[in-house]
């Protein structure tokens, strides 16, 4: 098939894919916004196998007309995040449930869902929305982006105007079999302005989500969320970040489970001084059934003298697929650079596999950038230390995945936080020993 | 064509004249001439009876036509690649010359006494020796080495044809055929039906296709099993014509525990029109056998502007057959307009090694897309990749590799470290690594840094009494020394002397 082929073809289950889904309706601007997307994917179709960035994870579940059934697994006796003063927002299936959530109001936080907002004609979001992820089509087209925009009714539209003193946290809850969720948040943090967004659950069978979040000058953006642990689920989590001068973004996700994962960040850096660090840790055992997780970070710096930091760590067992595409694009006059970059995989058996493309893209000359990455087994010398001092072999084995995690999630800032998802990941260790 | 460079001398100045060039401002590419001499070209364009011309000009057997043209009518089929991070008019396939001889070739002459002076001048003028007696110049004590370790079979090829190959002789005694690929395809059709399009199908890529069914020469290599080739072998690839497109294949098979190492070096005049090279190179390493091959790939870079330069469109590929086989690349890429060119290893054999030393260096409006790919099959498998890359003026240096470990490859190991360097706030450094791990036991680490020439190192130089350049071009050599010290000797000292050559002019 020649590229022009394969363009015609994708462009053509684009349409097709519009064609069954039922294009929702909305005040004028939500309206303006969803037929943009549609002509963007139209554009440039669907993404197909053959893609530069579907090579190493195929698209086919997440562009499918309709969910694959995924069981529901029972919400955890403690779900995460369950002891931290929170202001929380429920889905269910996709859908948000104002009865669960708590009330909306609280100081420096303007939030409202956006099937309310968007029958509306007039809202604040009406510039935002949608364009952030309008903008990340260059040079990678994201089309489940452009998808989402075009099909979400659901989400929420969070305005920070100063601190907010406890985290927003998004709980996505299931009942549905073959519920097919499209969840679009936009999150615009005014100047100085500080918030942490958590999030947790499964959401769906299927999950399309997109995140667009806008940070002005010296404005704070801390996220942690975990991704719901049902086997069969599948889902594209989609991030898009504006990041204006000062300010500082942190972002964390855990992943444990799930069918099919493409966790995707496209994250802009357009002011000076701004500090940025996106991570993710991942295990994944696929006895308990396909276990596929792809982190694609694309991060650009198109200001002077900004940080930014990338740690990514997967543990893999019993066929279990990890992939990592982390790219580092530093524009022309995007001096005083410092971009680091980290994937790592440790394989407990011989049947996994980790694919990874760490790219760096540099146009300026006074930076520092570096990428590293590494796969291997556990390290027999350490494992051999620790048996040695009479620590049984399979505690020592979890003791060295936990400890080979644990980089990653020392990346997150909040104590309690952390302490939360080191418990649950060492749960999970546990109960996938041997 | 700019002046013609008189000053270019023979290679046993080289030293004083590659440092004397780095002092003077103004001409860079010393190998910018052009040599005066009647031409014979076959009718541009490329059509199936260009193929059978080729063909027919080789005097080769029917099964060698019928292999050229599958792949000529396969290669109208493609669609010429776009993914790689280079930048260039499109090329029409139609205005080039596919095949240019000087008339002097027509009647193959019997020995290199008979070779048209004019030919061997123009080899003389790169310092490339094509006597038998004559050591290959340019390294210090080298007259002190013994002469038996110094001596370098040289295939000399100029456009389209070969136009002597020294030492044949004294290589036929101990076994090893080194002949043009024209002629193995005459005098041992058995090895080269066996061997040719084994590592690189003529299904490949398109310019593999393409070069396939339009190669019309290269340098063609046996060494038997157990034999250590007696002395060092190359090929110097000179284009001369304009508007023409060189081809060239090489073909290298290491029998069982056979030992050579290879060099290659290229160059080209400098001309407005950008011209085409694409070439393909396979090497065949059996059991227990070894080859080295190191390249100086100084093509005419194109001028300050961007006008003129080759396209240097290259696959290299080698494949482990046995246990234990080894191969070595080590390239320094300085020339070129736009290099796309991935030199790569099948590890096929258990134990089986491959390595990679790089250094590509782009100046002025040059471009580099250039890695390797290191594909591990066999058990207790080992790679390494040390790839050093160079950017300056606006100037784009790309690191494309693969590092493939398939699940029966146990115990396998790669390291890979890329580090880039710019010169200069308009030139760009990219890294593009592609990792594929599917079993424990196989470990891979992956290292790239980025970063400029440190402006510490450069005061010291300077404060010693270095002038800029002078300072900039010994922090380079240091940046590059991992792949510098890769290369055999002959090679390393022209390729520090290129290294401070082609970044002339990039400072301040």
């Amino acid at each position: 098939m020649s590229r022009a082929q394969a363009l015609k073809a994708k462009q053509t289950a684009a349409v097709a894919r519009i064609d069954v889904a039922n294009l929702p309706t909305g005040g004028a601007w939500l309206n303006g916004a969803r037929k943009a997307a549609v002509s963007r994917l139209q554009q440039m179709g669907l993404p197909a196998r053959r893609d530069e960035y579907w090579g190493f994870t195929r698209p086919d579940l997440l562009v499918a007309p309709a969910a694959q059934a995924a069981p529901v697994l029972p919400v955890e006796a403690v779900p995460p995040f369950d002891a931290i003063e929170r202001l929380k927002i429920v889905f269910v299936d996709g859908v948000l449930d104002l009865e669960a959530s708590d009330d909306l109001s609280a100081e420096n936080l303007e939030i409202s869902s956006l099937a309310e907002a968007g029958r509306r004609d007039i809202h604040w979001a009406q510039d935002l929305y949608g364009a952030l992820e309008a903008a990340a089509h260059d040079p990678v087209a994201r089309p489940l982006g452009a998808l989402n925009t075009a099909l979400a009714t659901e989400g929420v539209l969070i305005r920070v105007t100063g601190k907010v003193s406890r985290p927003v946290s998004l709980c996505y809850l299931r009942r549905e079999a073959e519920s097919d969720a499209v969840l679009h948040h936009l999150i615009r943090l005014e100047a100085g302005a500080e918030m942490t967004l958590l999030e947790n659950g499964p959401a769906a069978a299927r999950l399309n989500k997109v995140t667009e979040v806008d940070l002005a000058a010296g404005a704070s953006f801390h996220h942690v969320r975990t991704q719901g642990r049902d086997h069969g689920r599948q889902a594209v989590a989609l991030l898009f970040a504006r990041i204006a001068e000062k300010a500082r973004f942190k972002s964390f996700t855990l992943t444990v489970n799930g069918a099919l994962t493409r966790n995707e960040a496209v994250i802009d850096i357009t002011g000076d001084d701004a500090v940025v660090t996106i991570a993710g840790a991942a295990a994944g055992d696929g006895s308990d059934g396909v276990f596929h997780q792809d982190d694609t970070i694309f991060l650009t710096h198109d200001g002077v003298n900004c940080q930014s930091r990338q740690v990514f760590k997967k543990v893999l067992r019993n066929g279990a697929t990890g992939v990592f595409q982390g790219k580092i694009l530093v524009r022309p006059g995007a001096q005083k650079t410092d971009g680091y970059q980290l994937a790592q995989a440790l394989m407990l058996d011989d049947d996994s596999q980790f694919l990874a493309k760490p790219e760096l893209e540099i146009h300026a000359d006074d930076v520092a950038c570096s990428h590293g990455a590494t796969v291997g087994a556990i390290d027999e010398e350490a494992l051999f230390y620790l048996v040695s001092r009479g620590v049984p072999r399979r505690i020592a084995k979890d003791m060295l995945v936990l400890a080979f995690l644990a980089d990653a999630l020392d990346e997150i800032e909040d104590q309690p936080i952390r302490d939360d998802l080191k418990s649950r990941l060492q749960g999970w260790v546990e109960r996938h020993a041997r | 064509m700019t002046k013609p460079l008189d000053r270019v001398q023979a290679k046993d100045g080289v030293d004083q004249d590659t440092v004397d060039a780095v002092q003077m401002v103004g001409e860079k590419y010393k190998y910018g001439f052009e040599t005066e001499i009647a031409t014979d070209f076959a009718p541009k364009g490329l059509t199936e009876d260009i193929v059978r011309l080729i063909s027919a000009k080789n005097e080769e057997p029917e099964w060698m036509l019928d292999w050229r043209l599958a792949a000529f009518a396969r290669w109208q089929k493609l669609e010429e690649p776009d993914w790689a991070m280079v930048d260039y008019p499109k090329i029409d396939f139609q205005d080039i010359y596919y095949y240019a001889r000087p008339k002097s070739m027509a009647d193959k002459p019997k020995s290199l006494n008979d070779v048209d002076p004019k030919l061997l001048a123009t080899y003389k003028k790169l310092g490339i020796p094509l006597k038998e007696q004559e050591i290959l110049a340019g390294v210090k004590g080298a007259e002190a080495a013994p002469a038996e370790g110094r001596k370098v079979a040289v295939d000399a090829v100029f456009d389209s044809v070969s136009v002597g190959t020294t030492f044949q002789e004294e290589l036929a005694r101990a076994g090893v055929i080194f002949c043009p690929i024209s002629e193995a395809i005459r005098n041992h059709p058995d090895l080269v039906k066996k061997y040719l399009g084994s590592v690189v199908p003529p299904s490949d890529n398109f310019y593999a296709t393409l070069n396939c069914a339009v190669f019309s020469d290269g340098s063609f290599v046996y060494i038997p099993p157990g034999v250590r080739c007696p002395m060092e072998l190359s090929t110097y690839f000179r284009i001369n014509a304009e508007n023409t497109g060189q081809f060239e294949r090489t073909l290298i098979i290491a029998d069982e525990g056979a030992h050579v190492s290879y060099l290659e070096g290229c160059t080209a005049p400098k001309r407005d029109t950008a011209q085409l090279h694409a070439a393909v190179v396979e090497l065949v390493i059996m059991k227990d056998a070894e080859i080295k091959y190191s390249t100086v790939q100084n093509w005419y870079p194109g001028d300050e502007e961007g006008k003129g330069g080759i396209y240097n469109f290259v696959t290299k590929r080698a494949d482990c057959r046995g246990d234990r086989a080894k191969v070595m690349w080590t390239q320094v890429e300085t020339g070129s307009a736009v290099t796309w060119k991935y030199p790569s290893c099948i590890l096929r054999g258990d134990d089986s090694q491959g390595e990679f030393y790089s250094i590509a260096i782009t100046n002025n409006m040059q471009q580099a897309d250039t890695g390797t790919k290191m594909v591990h099959l066999g058990k207790n498998t080992k790679s390494r990749i040390v790839s050093k890359g160079i950017s300056a003026g606006v100037a784009q240096n790309t690191y494309r590799g693969l590092v493939s470990m398939h699940p029966r490859a146990k115990n396998s190991r790669n390291y890979t470290q890329c580090d880039s360097l710019l010169i200069g706030d308009k030139c760009g450094a990219h890294t593009v690594p592609y990792i594929e791990v599917k079993n424990n036991s196989s470990r891979v680490e992956h290292e790239a840094t980025t970063s400029k020439v440190d402006d510490e190192q450069l005061f010291y130089c300077r404060s010693r009494g270095m002038d800029e350049e002078a300072a900039l071009a010994l922090i380079v050599n240091g940046f590059a020394k991992e792949v510098l010290q890769a290369l055999p000797m002959e090679f390393a000292m022209e390729a520090q002397a290129l290294v401070a050559i082609s970044l002339e002019g990039s400072v301040g």
